[in-house]
């Protein structure tokens, strides 16, 4: 089986989850005995293609364009389908990243194919893949196969593999091959413009060592001092799931999840959240997790080192008394 | 500006899920639009209050699918689409939107609204395959539109507080960020004007799409955690002081 994945660069630099998406394939080929071609997108990109001919993959595929400069739907579309119809792969992996979910299924579709996406690992059942993905929030997991010919298309989630377990090239450099695509301006049918940040980013919850963050259960901003209270006499930075930051109780850059901050603290403590896919996808890095919601069966339980099924405006207040008694003594 | 806004029904956030092999047991559990679609169709009834317009809410599914629909017009759309398929959960992402973009190509839509997932599947991928089928530009993560002429300048949202503004001409689809705008309640006044409001049903049969399924979901099962959760009982106050003394002491973090 060949194997393609697509990678990544944002800004001029690395999208981090690409080397976890060419671990997930070399340990895929590994099993299928297959191949990994690595595609490197864009515009005066030379020098990452040659960073990835050092990694274990059979060959770098270079495509270059002054119409891929800049990342448009259209403008990848069009060149990644010359390029895997000349390539041929049996499978196609890509990051799950929003630019990922922005041009990989019309890809699939352009040649007639399906996207399994945001998968959080696979398994090898005597040859056959089994993708597995996330369903209901993350309440439960799928197993998902593809159905008819290849080329089949896969992506993996952020966290899913560990991009330090990418293995270098044991002989040498794989050879880069530039591959040339044909692309007109009229295909280009969106223009992108300006990129911007719009939190002031008074606080990176990154640096956080601990934090202590809202959800849905939180219910109103007028409880929000109570979880305020934990947070100070822990020490912890207070934090939030998307809902509460769109309802404007708390501003954009507290957001933790897959359009917020990506953190990976000694300490999360999760007040009411429910563990969305979307959240945790942010925060599931964390040493430890402690999850209070009156729900048992909340998914944010299944990555939780410690859990309270409770009442959180019973157990914040306990909470800032044992916490401040810890302190002084 | 005619918009047509894709609304999926979801099982209700709270219902307990009954497994049942490779999808869930639709018996005894509440049905509710699914909340991504809802801020689509909320920026659809704004787009169309500044601009004109109609908005059609489409919907596929069994029969039940009507109610999320009439909801749908109870807010402010003007009329509906229900495409028929009692298996609707079963079909894969590009058979869904094939039968969609059908539907679709029989309308005059300007814009093309969907939420940027659904609460039950989550593939996340409808509107940017309805571009590709209907062979339109498009933009997903989509935070603020701004319709000049035949042109949008669109917000989009990227990862870490990222934004773009992207330009994307009219028609177009476009996959909607929950958080752009706060939803609207149906008023008294909709719901009765909803009632008068036409709702046109064909079943996905009568389309024609022809479709050979991609991907197959084997079956569904709670996951198996890697993780060992240590709970904690007693009073708040006892849970309290247990969890602050195994952070300090086991954990180490505090």
């Amino acid at each position: 089986m060949k194997i393609l994945v697509i990678t990544e660069l944002r800004q001029g630099k690395w999208n981090g989850t690409s080397f976890e998406t060419l671990v997930a394939a070399q340990q895929i080929a590994k099993e299928t005995s297959s191949t990994v071609s690595a595609v490197v997108i864009g515009k005066g990109v030379g020098a990452f293609a040659d960073e990835l001919a050092g990694k274990n993959v059979a060959e770098v595929l270079l495509v270059e364009h002054d119409l891929l400069e800049a990342y448009t739907p259209d403008g990848f579309c069009v060149a990644l389908k010359q390029v895997i119809e000349s390539a041929k792969p049996d499978l196609v992996l890509f990051p799950h990243t929003y630019q990922v979910r922005d041009f990989a299924p019309k890809l699939a579709a352009m040649l007639g194919k399906g996207m399994i996406g945001d998968c959080i690992g696979y398994r090898n059942e005597g040859g056959k893949l089994v993708f597995v993905r996330q369903m209901f929030q993350g309440k439960t997991a799928a197993d998902v196969t593809f159905t008819g010919s290849a080329p089949w298309f896969a992506s993996f989630q952020s966290g899913a593999f560990r991009a330090d377990l990418l293995e270098a090239n044991a002989s040498g450099k794989a050879p880069v091959n530039k591959v040339a695509v044909t692309l007109d301006a009229a295909q280009i049918r969106t223009k992108p413009l300006d990129l911007f940040k719009e939190a002031k980013s008074a606080v990176d919850l990154t640096q956080a060592p601990l934090i202590v963050a809202i959800g849905r259960g939180i219910k109103a901003p007028e409880n929000i001092p109570q979880a305020e209270a934990v947070a100070k006499a822990m020490g912890a930075e207070i934090a939030a799931s998307r809902p509460i930051c769109d309802e404007g109780w708390l501003p954009m850059e507290r957001q933790i999840g897959s359009s917020g901050q990506t953190v990976a603290p000694k300490l999360y403590l999760a007040l009411g959240i429910s563990g969305a896919i979307q959240h945790v996808v942010g925060m599931k890095g964390a040493r430890t997790i402690v999850a209070i919601n009156k729900d048992q069966n909340a998914p944010i339980f299944e990555i939780a080192d410690y859990g309270v099924v409770g009442d959180i405006f019973e157990i914040m207040p306990a909470l800032t008394e044992a916490l401040e008694k810890a302190k002084s003594a | 500006m005619n918009i047509i806004v894709c609304i999926k029904q979801v099982p209700a956030k709270d219902a307990p899920l009954a497994i049942s092999g490779s999808w869930i047991k639709e018996s005894d559990i509440g049905f509710e639009m699914n909340e991504p679609d809802s801020y689509a169709l909320e920026e659809a009834l704004r787009l169309k209050e500044k601009h004109g317009g109609e908005v059609i809410a489409l919907s596929m599914g069994p029969e039940r699918v009507k109610q999320t629909i009439k909801e749908a017009l109870a807010k402010g759309a003007d009329r509906g689409i229900h495409i028929v398929d009692d298996n609707f959960a079963q079909l894969d992402p590009l058979g869904a939107a094939k039968s969609l973009a059908a539907a679709i190509a029989k309308e005059k839509a300007d814009l093309v609204l969907t939420g940027l997932q659904s609460d039950d599947h989550g593939f996340g991928q409808t509107g940017v395959l309805l571009a590709a089928l209907l062979d339109r530009p498009h933009a997903t993560l989509i935070m603020a539109i701004e319709v000049d002429g035949a042109k949008m300048k669109l917000k989009r949202e990227l990862e870490a507080g990222w934004f773009q503004h992207i330009e994307c001409p009219l028609p177009g689809v476009l996959s909607i960020q929950s958080g752009i705008n706060k939803v609207r309640y149906a008023t008294l006044k909709g719901i009765m004007a909803a009632k008068k409001k036409e709702i046109a049903t064909v079943s996905r049969e009568s389309l024609g799409v022809s479709h050979e399924p991609t991907q197959k979901i084997e079956k569904i099962y709670v996951p198996t955690k890697t993780k060992k959760t240590e709970f904690l009982t007693g009073t708040p106050k006892e849970m309290a002081g247990k969890l602050v003394e195994k952070l300090k002491f086991e954990a180490r973090v505090i």
